[in-house]
């Protein structure tokens, strides 16, 4: 049971990270790679609020949102500049930036030894130390984004997003300033990845580097293809797929000598052969061109 | 009075001049036909006159307004301006119905958000929508439409363009760009008559077209161009009769 609430939390946490970056990716059609950063922005936020300033939980929620709006602001108006697969690159770049940053900047970070000791939540004085506890603050938090997202999606704004996702030059023509809406879209997917980070880093209530790189921002972005593009309830299947599936792997009874790298050939050929078979992904109404 | 000028226009690319400068008046409430051989600069011309391109030289002038060295795609439409485009551009993964919500919902980022589309907006959908007999096919995506069909939905999405309430003024100033091209007669018969009512309603439209029968069916003014200058204009019967045209056209 402890294990079953703890593969819960973890897949809350990647269902905020996927809804944020399916709103960036899915609906406006910006081909993010750096939503590792923001989450990261996040995670580190709580961890130094909490363990240095003795700030609270949710006020570190808050100063990691505003963190990470200001920066995300700044790298979107730098990745606008891009389309298409320049744009991924660029976001990439700015992942590298930023993993860096969190390694290198030891008076703050300290750098690959990581912050431990991270308190878990509390308000009003009661603490979320027991997972139970923590779980539901987790779908609390979760059900908060989610339900931001499904109200940007059926908003006109959201109609206007998957325009600029199909063609933007044409959008432009009828009167719309496409590069306010991609980066707003831009900041509020990135705000939802900090939000991620401050639970993850209360949650595991240690952090380093390594959670935060370039293959995390991947992972994510494999949640929302592998859910469907522009699809909120595609990227919970996505997450709730990728985040089960190494788990069920360590039951399939592999020797034992082979099982954790037949785990990893296994793992990516299910992914590869997804993705010829259903490249909508489970849920998507939308396929990459 | 004119709806549209340009004075010396120019636009190369690199090095070649597919608009030499071109100084020609697009007036109110007419139709004017731009035809010319296949590379004179038509759809060249539209892309400046809405936008999508940047002249290199040469102002515009719209309604009489200040001249200007050329506008940001997302402005022409407060100018009044909209168009269609010879290679189709629809928002091809949406649906027919939010192809034109699109158009006729809230600009504004803030606006946008607190937004939801209501019955006033459906009601305009239906008339555009019913006028260029799609309104059945709302619910398909617009990949999904044939050939003819996707035209007269970029018909309907400048039509909705006269109904918007979140631009400042309705559009006046249509940019036909080949709108005929390989369509059936039943669905030329549509867009002539668009054309027609359009004109009715004092509107402005430049209509580039290669059909001459349509040419003088619908056209008050017609402009050749030719390597990106003018080589002729005046009342359409005029024009085509004129042998420097035939020339350039059939190239004798």
């Amino acid at each position: 049971m402890p294990y079953l609430i703890h593969i819960a939390i973890l897949f809350f946490i990647y269902a905020i990270l996927g809804v944020g970056l399916n709103l960036i990716v899915g609906y406006a059609g910006l081909l993010s790679v750096t939503h590792a950063a923001f989450y990261g922005i996040g995670a580190y936020a709580t961890a130094v609020a909490l363990a240095h300033y003795g700030l609270g939980f949710f006020a570190s929620v808050i100063l990691g949102i505003v963190i990470t709006a200001i920066v995300s602001l700044l790298a979107g108006m730098v990745l606008s500049k891009f389309k298409d697969d320049y744009y991924a690159l660029a976001s990439f770049g700015f992942n590298v930036i930023a993993f860096s940053i969190f390694l290198n900047w030891e008076s703050v970070t300290k750098g690959p030894l990581g912050i431990p000791g991270i308190d878990r939540p509390s308000l009003f004085g009661f603490t979320f130390s027991a997972n139970e506890t923590f779980l539901a603050l987790a779908v609390v938090l979760f059900g908060a984004v989610y339900a931001l997202a499904h109200f940007i999606a059926n908003s006109s704004f959201g109609r206007v997003l998957k325009a600029i996702r199909e063609d933007e030059k044409a959008l432009e023509v009828f009167g719309y300033k496409v590069a306010y809406f991609k980066l707003a879209i831009f900041v509020i997917g990135a705000a939802m990845a900090s939000i991620a980070g401050s639970l993850f880093a209360s949650y595991i209530t240690y952090i380093d580097p390594s959670s935060f790189s370039l293959n995390e921002s991947i992972f994510i972005l494999a949640i929302v293809i592998m859910g469907g593009l522009g699809s909120l309830r595609g990227t919970l299947a996505g997450a709730l797929f990728l985040i089960l599936l190494p788990e069920i792997l360590r039951f399939v009874g592999l020797p034992t000598d082979i099982a954790a790298q037949m785990r990893q050939i296994i793992y990516g050929a299910i992914l590869v052969l997804l993705m010829l078979y259903r490249p909508k992904g489970f849920i998507g109404e939308y396929e990459v061109k | 009075m004119d709806a549209i000028r340009t004075k010396e226009l120019h636009k190369h690319f690199s090095g070649v001049a597919a608009i030499d400068g071109l100084s020609v008046a697009f007036e109110q409430g007419k139709v004017t036909g731009v035809v010319g051989p296949n590379g004179s600069g038509k759809t060249t011309l539209v892309n400046v006159l809405s936008g999508m391109l940047p002249p290199t030289a040469g102002v515009m002038v719209i309604g009489g307004e200040r001249e200007m060295k050329g506008l940001r795609a997302s402005d022409t439409a407060y100018h009044g301006i909209t168009r269609t485009f010879q290679e189709v551009r629809l928002f091809e993964q949406m649906t027919v119905l939010d192809n034109i919500l699109v158009v006729l919902t809230e600009r504004s980022v803030w606006g946008s958000l607190f937004e939801r589309h209501n019955a006033g907006h459906m009601k305009k959908v239906e008339t555009v929508l019913t006028r260029v007999g799609l309104w059945e096919k709302r619910s398909q995506l617009a990949h999904n439409l044939s050939y003819g069909q996707r035209k007269l939905l970029e018909i309907a999405r400048v039509l909705a363009m006269t109904h918007s309430d979140h631009i400042g003024q309705d559009a006046s100033i249509f940019l036909f760009d080949e709108p005929f091209a390989g369509l059936f007669p039943e669905m030329i018969k549509v867009i002539v008559s668009v054309i027609k009512e359009l004109k009715e309603a004092g509107k402005t439209v430049i209509l580039i077209e290669h059909n001459m029968n349509l040419i003088r069916e619908l056209c008050d003014h017609l402009i050749v161009m030719d390597s990106g200058k003018l080589l002729a204009e005046g009342k359409p019967d005029h024009v085509l009769a004129k042998r420097e045209v035939i020339e350039a056209y059939l190239g004798e």
